[in-house]
């Protein structure tokens, strides 16, 4: 009979071991550190956009013209060495696959966490002091990700815009963030913190899970995490907010 | 003091399990934790009634045996105190204590506040050492280690086995505990040679035993009794991110 | 039937396997002597372990990485949580890295003085020897010592010693040591050399044709016993500190494996020899259920004192130089607060009997850091001895950096235990004991920093070395699972147990293990006395008919069942108190741990008596409560000459 404390001997003494181990449960597939390792990779590149996007935003305040032909010049960019929208594509291509590797790893990695902790204390613990940024990633993610597929189909596609006009960002931006459509804008806001309480954990996350955290640094990267992650509110946040106040109109 | 007990009584594996209330009157502001337990148990088996079984050892703090979750935290709720440790000086007369065993899939309940933390050793087994065999050494001085490389791996090394951090972790992830052998070993010039395949085999051994992935959430950290520090979950990363990409680890 | 404290003297002991000639060749000599196993037959050869710490740990590890099938047991969950993991202070090494006059010659003499002149010159020479090869072993390990900015090794100074000779990692130097070991362990289990038995406790020892050839052992989780057969048993199960309930072992340490053995004719030598710790944090009450050590390595850097007067109310804060004794100092003016364990200890249970004790109990003295601190600054003492300043904040609630701490003596570590000879080996043939549940090395008084040595030397680089002479010329045929001698063990085994499940009577096993840990105090404590002694030889047979006809053990043998684990141990530290108490009263010098009241010096320090004593004393067990048969086993001095030991 073999019991819980009795291990050992499963091979002859002195037999070599095994060149890889399966998993005892089966589970197979990539490791837990190299789905971290997907999600952190993925989310800098989704980060990385963010800021530009953000700083695209932002031109909103200099102007119609400037905002128009910037969007038109993201079409064009790369012309005449490049077919036009191919830089475009090309990028959406990129993050496209970045936001499925994200969601697909987050998943996988959700899934193994439920298994490795089924039962719940009935003394809930007390949560404490930062982590509640990352104890909300993974709803904080589902809320970002319907975001994402309304954000695209009303600023993108412009099937949900009010305007609708390809080409006319500017109008467009107005006419969404009207006074009248509140309910719009509330939902922008809320993503975009909800983005913001993101990146604020995922930065930090991303740098731990790439090695680069030690216990100097450590509140170093979890500020600069934060600073970030407040510019990223502030930027986003400034244009529903100009729309509003009608500094942008 | 007056004290009422809610504690998890399971009677085996297969037995479902419940919260069932107790009631001490006669607690002592300087007992341990565990003490409260002795006191409730001779009452028990006086009373007919089986006691509440509980591992624990030394306690001094040191073994890693004592683990139980005290009022959602493991160990209860003084910093770097493991439950043999905590004086009940740090609880109000008449507070009701909710007692409940380590929590995780890896981590099967024996029996009342007993758990199985045998995945621990396997994990051990499968890498965490310097092969040195009994005989072999050079001198002690052949090899200087500066002292900071020597003094973060005594910091990792501190590390009990106890287990508190996978009951912490919202994931059920052993990644302190794995990443504080790592750091230890990995620090020393001892624990060159096998670093990168030791990593790689830790790693495998640990999601085998089913234990969850790593979201940095840092419970396991603060609700270490021997304040391993987060960042031996980095040097984890970066280690299996060196020995995985075929560079050898910095 | 005849009374327990009259028991008789059988024939002189003699070690026949240690070897003679120049005391620094005798290692080399028998290294050379012992037969040896072919790699392909150790393949073939088992032996069993049990016991997980620094000897259990590196001797399994060390035995597989020969080649020999190795099974190891511990009654932990774990066998990194065996009782060594608390040592503090440090290990002792004669490496001389110091350059103070350290030397194998010097670590051997001062641990025979050390011992009170109640050790074997050979044993402890060889322990000196190795003590060096250890820390080249651990630190290849990965073992974590302290180390100085130029990267080499740190060390410092100990009780019972004027050189600096013990290698430290913080307060958890026995932690450090202990996880190498576990770790060279689980690379075996990993390798297939070792079978770990987690969870599972010897209850006894299987002894066929004369000769010891297994263990009985019980699951503790699912109840089960079994028997495992093997072609010789290594006992290393620890000290048996516990007979006096409170100590600062672990609450699961316990002498049944030896004692198991030692009724099967294993000659158990010097139990009376028991050291009682000077640093310990004092009781606070009567649900104490163990005591905290504080590393001895504390009295490098704090000053031990009580108040002049009897009576003194004030804070120690308040109380003025001049008000206070700082008694060791003033008694031991050479070695000052670092004197041998066993003269700190009885110093500050005089002061106490003297009335001058501190704390709300009145047993307990001042261990004062503020000089120090003074002197090196807080980051320096909190470097060296902060987590030592958390565990007793943590215990007491008080800040010793701010507020002295309190301190009093309590029991820590048996010197006695199962006899063996120069190989390790009992005087069951096939049964080796290593680490602290042998007698061999300590004599009457184990020096600080020299249990983790002694352990790892006989694990390590002993035990491996000596036990092949054993297998290769034992010509041991096959153990018949179904042997009468293996069914008869077993079914004493499972009788024992239904036995304590169906008294069903109105005492908890921990009633009993508190009132015998009293007795044992009050009169095996820190001073014996003839009368004394006698009163509790007279209690001892009481309790345990009181046991065994009233505790209450619940529950059933098939299940986790801690009160019955317990209720086995006590009842076997029921029958070692007992000869404990009657070695305590034979042995009328003092000597180390043990002093008797009668046997003292004009200024009270411990008389030896060389002429009736220089023996170890060896039992044999005859029957629960009937006289045992003592043999005396000669101790000869040829390398340092007995004296009286002074440390003034």
């Amino acid at each position: 009979m073999v019991t819980l404390g009795e291990r050992g001997a499963g091979r002859a003494p002195g037999a070599p071991r095994p060149a890889t181990r399966r998993p005892a449960n089966g589970r197979g597939g990539p490791t837990s550190v190299q789905l971290k390792f997907v999600m952190a990779t993925s989310g800098a590149i989704m980060l990385l956009y963010l800021v530009v996007h953000m700083i695209g935003n932002l031109k909103i305040f200099l102007g119609r013209e400037s905002l128009d032909a910037y969007a038109e010049w993201l079409r064009v960019v790369g012309e005449p060495a490049l077919p036009e929208q191919t830089v475009l594509w090309a990028v959406r291509v990129v993050l496209l696959a970045a936001v499925l590797g994200h969601l697909v790893s987050a998943v996988v990695l959700t899934l193994r966490a439920r298994r490795a902790r089924p039962v719940k204390y009935s003394h809930r613990p007390p949560v404490t002091g930062g982590s509640y940024a990352a104890r909300t990633m993974r709803w904080g993610g589902v809320i970002i990700a319907l975001f994402i597929v309304y954000h695209v189909l009303d600023l993108t596609t412009g099937t949900l815009n009010p305007n609708g006009v390809s080409g006319a960002v500017y109008d467009n931006v107005v006419a969404d963030f009207a006074p009248a459509r509140w309910y719009v804008t509330l939902f922008y806001v809320l993503s975009v913190v909800a983005v913001g309480f993101h990146v604020k954990h995922g930065l930090w996350s991303g740098l731990q899970t790439f090695g680069r955290s030690s216990a100097a640094t450590q509140a170093r990267l979890k500020g600069v995490s934060t600073v970030v992650a407040v510019v990223l509110v502030a930027g986003f946040g400034s244009v529903p907010f100009a729309v509003l106040t009608g500094v942008v109109a | 003091m007056e004290l009422n007990l809610r504690i998890w009584r399971q009677a085996g594996a297969a037995d479902k399990g419940r919260l069932v209330a107790y009631r001490v009157d006669d607690a002592s502001e300087d007992m341990s934790f565990l003490e409260l337990l002795d006191v409730l148990n001779e009452k028990l088996i006086l009373d007919g009634d089986e006691p509440v079984a509980f591992d624990h050892d030394c306690r001094e703090g040191i073994c890693g045996s004592c683990a139980m979750v005290i009022n959602g935290e493991p160990h209860g709720p003084q910093k770097a105190t493991t439950s043999c440790q905590l004086h009940l000086r740090h609880f109000r007369d008449g507070e009701t204590i909710t007692i409940e065993p380590f929590r995780a899939a890896a981590f099967p309940v024996i029996k009342d506040l007993v758990v199985d933390r045998g995945a621990f050793d396997r994990i051990i087994a499968s890498g965490g050492y310097i092969s040195a065999p009994t005989g072999a050494a050079p001198d002690a001085h052949a090899t200087p280690v500066p002292k900071a490389r020597s003094d973060r791996a005594f910091t990792a090394a501190a590390c009990i086995g106890c287990g508190a951090c996978v009951a912490a972790c919202p994931n059920g992830s052993a990644s302190l505990f794995l990443g504080a052998k790592i750091t230890h070993l990995g620090e020393l010039p001892q624990g060159q040679p096998e670093r990168a395949d030791r990593v790689v085999r830790m790693v495998a051994t640990h999601d085998a035993e089913g234990f969850g992935g790593c979201t940095n959430v840092g419970a396991c950290s603060s609700a270490c009794p021997k304040e391993i520090p987060l960042d031996v979950i980095s040097q984890l990363n970066r280690d299996y991110l060196a020995a995985t990409s075929g560079r050898g680890p910095a | 039937m005849s009374m327990y404290s009259d028991f008789t003297i059988g024939d002189p002991i003699v070690d026949t396997a240690a070897p003679d000639g120049p005391i620094e060749s005798r290692w080399e000599n028998r290294r050379f002597g012992v037969k040896l196993v072919s790699p392909a037959n150790k393949r073939k050869m088992k032996v069993i372990v049990v016991g997980t710490g620094l000897a259990g740990g590196s001797a399994a590890a060390s035995l597989a990485e020969l080649g020999y099938q190795v099974s190891s047991f511990c009654y932990q969950d774990s066998p990194r949580r065996a009782h060594s993991i608390a040592a503090q202070g440090g290990i002792n090494a004669a490496k001389n890295y110091r350059n103070d006059g350290d030397s194998i010659h010097r670590l051997f003499y001062d641990t025979v003085k050390g011992g009170d002149f109640r050790s074997r010159e050979s044993n402890v020479h060889r322990l000196a020897e190795i003590s060096v090869a250890i820390i080249d072993q651990c630190v290849a390990q990965g073992v974590p010592f302290a180390r100085e900015y130029g990267g080499l090794l740190d060390n410092r100074s100990f009780g019972g010693a004027q050189v600096s000779r013990t290698f430290y990692a913080k307060g958890q130097t026995g932690q450090q040591l202990l996880l190498g070991a576990y770790q060279a362990l689980e690379r075996q289990i990993d390798a297939g050399g070792v079978t770990m038995y987690s969870r599972h406790e010897m209850l006894d020892l299987v002894v066929v044709d004369g000769r010891a050839r297994g263990i009985v052992a019980r699951d503790l989780v699912s109840g089960e016993i079994r028997t495992h057969l093997a072609d010789a048993v290594v006992i290393a199960s620890g000290g048996y500190g516990n007979v006096f309930y409170l100590s600062t072992n672990a609450k699961g340490c316990n002498v049944t494996a030896g004692w198991r053995a030692h009724r099967k004719g294993a000659l158990f030598a010097n139990p009376c020899y028991t050291q009682i710790h000077p640093t310990c944090i004092p009781v606070s009450g009567d649900h104490q259920s163990k005591l905290t050590l504080m590393s001895e390595s504390l009295r490098n850097d704090g000053r031990v004192w009580v108040p002049k007067e009897i009576g003194e109310s004030r804070p120690p804060n308040e109380i003025p130089e001049s008000d206070r004794d700082y008694f060791l100092e003033r008694q031991y003016p050479a070695f000052g607060n670092l004197v041998p364990r066993d003269i700190a200890s009885r110093a500050a249970k005089a002061v106490c009997d003297a009335k001058r004790g501190v704390g709300p109990t009145g047993l307990g003295v001042y261990l004062d850091f503020a000089t120090s601190i003074e002197w090196l600054g807080r980051p320096a003492i909190a470097a060296k001895y902060g987590n030592l300043f958390q565990i007793y904040d943590r215990i007491t609630g008080e800040d010793p950096y701010t507020v002295p701490m309190r301190i009093y003596p309590a029991v820590h570590y048996t010197m006695g235990g199962l006899w063996v000879d120069y190989d390790l080996q009992s005087t069951i043939p096939g049964m080796f004991v290593i680490g602290e549940a042998n007698f061999s090395d300590h004599g009457a008084n184990r020096l600080g920093a020299s249990a983790l040595m002694q352990g790892l030397a006989d694990g390590y680089f002993v035990l491996p070395n000596t036990i092949g002479n054993y297998l290769a010329g034992a010509r041991l045929s096959p153990v018949d699972p179904g042997a009468d001698e293996v069914r008869a063990t077993e079914a004493e085994v499972n009788g024992r147990i239904e036995h304590l499940l169906s008294i069903d009577g109105d005492r908890t096993v921990d009633s009993f293990h508190r009132e015998l840990g009293h007795l044992m105090w009050d009169y095996c404590g820190m001073e014996r006395t003839e009368e004394g002694l006698r009163k509790a030889l007279d209690r001892i047979p009481e309790l345990r008919r009181e046991f065994w006809s009233s505790v209450k053990v619940p529950g059933t043998g098939a299940q986790l069942n801690q009160s019955l684990e317990k209720a086995g141990r006590v009842a076997d530290f029921l029958e070692l108190g007992e000869l404990m108490c009657l070695d305590a009263l034979h042995r009328t010098e003092s000597c180390g741990g043990h002093f008797r009241a009668e046997s003292q010096t004009e200024d009270g320090e411990a008389a030896r008596d060389d002429e009736n004593f220089s023996y170890a004393a060896a039992w044999e067990f005859t029957g629960r409560g009937e006289a045992p048969v003592l043999h005396k086993e000669d101790l000869t001095f040829t390398y340092v000459t007995p004296s009286q030991r002074s440390y003034k």
